[in-house]
């Protein structure tokens, strides 16, 4: 498996904070690669070291065999990158704008001409060529953005939450898009803090503060949770609540719909049993049953409990 | 010469962005003209017909004679009589007299002895130029030197260059300066800090576009405004003001093509530093204001104190208004105005330098 992007010890300080606090990538190619993480963990600091638009404050990388951001410039022509807000200009128009970011690519008017008829056929913006960028809706923006940034067909594509702000419809077609690409040889690392869209990568890392809470692909992922998920139905929540918060083995509680759902440490030996006593205790009376986890389950096992935290390598 | 390509696309983009925004557009034609509009017709530096009060208190052919001479030099207008010293301070108080003119009782034996003034002149503090005025009366030979038959041709002043001493002559050539430094500062550094506010840099800075290409593109259309500013001026000054341009318009347009790349660079450095379009437009009215008040716009150079003069020097406007002055009115060619060339020169290849090492470092 040939890979695209490594960073090892990768660290960037802004003042006192470190907003990336060492973390190892490595991102294989022609896959879809996710950041899934809370704000504020670490997403779009990696990913703009990894395009060279910050300088790490410790750290290497290689992208596409090239060292960042010492090469940063060579690489500018095989990357491409979608800013998580629109970035393109409000007051031109569509095509316009696909004009001028083909010509800052240094791209000639032949090859203009042709990419800029595909992108638009294939992202579907015909209808809306000649219509202003700021007057979009945020699904025909979201087309127009990865339009002009496959433009000068990069071999990587940074998506920085590309898809905050649009509705599931716009976000499905989107993916779709991204598969596509992936098909065509394009390596795609992609953040997000959807859950759906973390399921839907490749490879996942979870970030939290800075770090690597864990990586792998997200089947794996919650099939290796350290954490073992308890679901309690048909109960008073509130009672079962209470109950719950004397055992001190409970790591998280979160209620979805009429179900509670449980996160124990995995060297619980009996957790049902220690559940059920704890639930009767409380005449709280409900089932309790042991499920699989969600990748929700492995963000929040990985993110709140976590490993016990690591030491501090920054100084 | 895909560096050139990419430039001109920058500045293709600039100009379409600009053609769309009307506020804009408008201002490149209505700031230059309803600035000369309003300094051309309401500004007047000259001082002519200040109302007057006279207490003569030797009552002599001389002293009438005195008092005749300085009602013909049109700067005082209507000249009262007062009778007595109460009456003069009453006049002055209730502002019907801006100057007033005390002869000394014993005025042929004052002129005479030489050491004691034999006429006073009381000016209105509260009106600035009348000081000027009144040194002006002060400096006529007759009030200052004993003896001296008054004759019509001792007070006369002589002005060259502007012989009728019209204000429009000053102004016009020296206004062009000052709305360059307006509108050049303001829309290059709101042009690039706009980007910066809309996100645009954060995907710039990821294509092969380097800063060079991207600053040059964006200035680009600037200069081009820069010159149609410099024609409306001009033009307006010699249909509306009948301004002459006495020198080679050849060397009026690379003057001001150097000046606007001098106001472009300090536009680009305020976009270095400022965060937002507010913030910008605040250091651009900071570098402005000392800009019209210390270049010998408004007052003249030499008059200020030393530390001032020295902050004028750095100002590329005290150079610019040099150079104009020099080529529309006494019809000098660039080539004879080398030092302030130089020093125009000078300002912009700091400035240039500066903003292009910021500008490297604001990428990180």
């Amino acid at each position: 498996m040939s890979i695209a992007i490594t960073a090892r010890d990768l660290a960037r300080r802004f003042g006192a904070k470190w907003a990336v606090a060492g973390i190892d990538l490595d991102v294989p190619r022609a896959q879809i690669y996710g950041f899934l993480g809370p704000n504020g963990s670490g997403k779009s600091t990696t990913i703009r070291m990894l395009c060279g638009l910050l300088v790490p404050t410790r750290g290497t990388v290689t992208v596409l065999g090239h060292s960042v951001p010492r090469d940063s410039e060579i690489l500018r022509r095989k990357l491409g990158y979608m800013t998580q807000r629109f970035s393109l200009w409000d007051d031109l128009t569509v095509h316009e704008n696909l004009e001028f970011v083909s010509r800052v690519y240094g791209l000639d008017r032949a090859t203009r001409r042709e990419r800029i008829a595909d992108r638009v056929r294939r992202y579907d913006l015909e209808s809306i060529s000649k219509q202003r960028a700021g007057t979009l809706s945020g699904g025909q923006r979201q087309r127009l953005a990865l339009g002009a940034a496959t433009l000068h067909e990069p071999e990587l594509l940074l998506l920085d939450e590309p898809t905050s702000a649009v509705d599931p419809q716009s976000r499905r077609d989107f993916w779709e898009n991204l598969f596509a690409l992936v098909a065509r040889g394009t390596t795609i690392l992609v953040s997000t803090h959807y859950m759906d869209e973390a399921e839907r990568c490749h490879r996942l890392a979870i970030l939290d503060d800075g770090r690597i809470a864990a990586e792998g692909e997200p089947k794996r992922l919650a099939r290796d949770i350290d954490a073992t998920v308890i679901e309690i139905g048909d109960a008073d929540f509130d009672a079962a609540r209470r109950a719950l918060a004397g055992v001190s083995e409970v790591r998280s509680i979160a209620q979805l719909g009429n179900r509670l759902r449980v996160l124990l440490p995995r060297e619980v030996s009996d957790p049902v049993g220690l559940l059920r006593s704890a639930l009767a205790a409380g005449n709280a009376g409900a089932t309790v049953e042991r499920v699989g986890a969600s990748l929700e389950d492995v963000f929040v096992a990985a993110t709140r409990l976590g490993a016990p935290a690591a030491p501090e390598r920054a100084a | 010469m895909m560096w050139l390509d990419r430039l001109l696309a920058v500045a293709a983009k600039e100009v379409r962005q600009l053609s769309r925004d009307r506020i804009t557009m408008g201002l490149i034609v209505g700031i230059p003209t309803i600035q000369l509009l309003l300094f051309g017709y309401a500004i007047n530096f000259d001082v002519r017909g200040v109302s007057a009060a006279v207490l003569d208190q030797s009552r002599t052919s001389l002293s009438r004679r005195l008092v005749g001479d300085l009602g013909a030099t049109q700067v005082l207008g209507q000249i009262r009589q007062a009778r007595t010293d109460r009456e003069l301070r009453e006049l002055m108080k209730g502002g019907e007299a801006n100057i007033a003119i005390i002869v000394a009782p014993d005025l042929e034996r004052r002129i005479a002895d030489g050491n004691r003034a034999a006429v006073q002149i009381v000016v209105d503090g509260s009106q600035p130029a009348l000081e000027n005025v009144a040194a002006g009366l002060a400096s006529m030979p007759l009030l200052r030197r004993a003896g001296a038959e008054p004759s019509a041709r001792a007070v006369e002043i002589q002005v060259a260059y502007n012989p009728e001493k019209r204000t429009a002559v000053q102004i016009v050539p020296a206004l062009c300066g000052v709305i360059l430094t307006m509108t050049m500062v303001i829309f290059t550094a709101s042009a690039i800090v706009r980007e910066r506010e809309r996100g645009n840099l954060e995907l710039l800075i990821t294509t092969p576009v380097s800063s060079a290409e991207l600053m040059a593109g964006k200035l680009l259309p600037y200069v081009a405004i820069g010159l149609i500013q410099t024609t409306l001026i001009i033009s307006l000054g010699y249909f509306l003001f009948g301004v002459p341009v006495e020198g080679r318009l050849l060397d009026l347009y690379l003057g001001a093509l150097l000046f606007i790349a001098a106001s472009l660079s300090l536009g680009l450095l305020i976009s270095t530093i400022a965060k937002t379009q507010f913030q910008a437009m605040q250091m651009s009215i900071v570098t402005m204001l000392p800009s019209i008040l210390m270049s010998g716009f408004m007052f003249p150079f030499e008059g200020m104190p030393k530390a001032a003069q020295w902050i004028a020097q750095v100002l590329p406007l005290t150079h610019f208004n040099e150079i104009i002055r020099g080529i529309v009115l006494r019809g000098a060619a660039l080539s004879d105005m080398r030092t302030e060339v130089a020093k125009l020169v000078t300002f912009l290849v700091v400035m240039l330098v500066v903003s292009t090492l910021r500008f490297r470092k604001r990428l990180d």
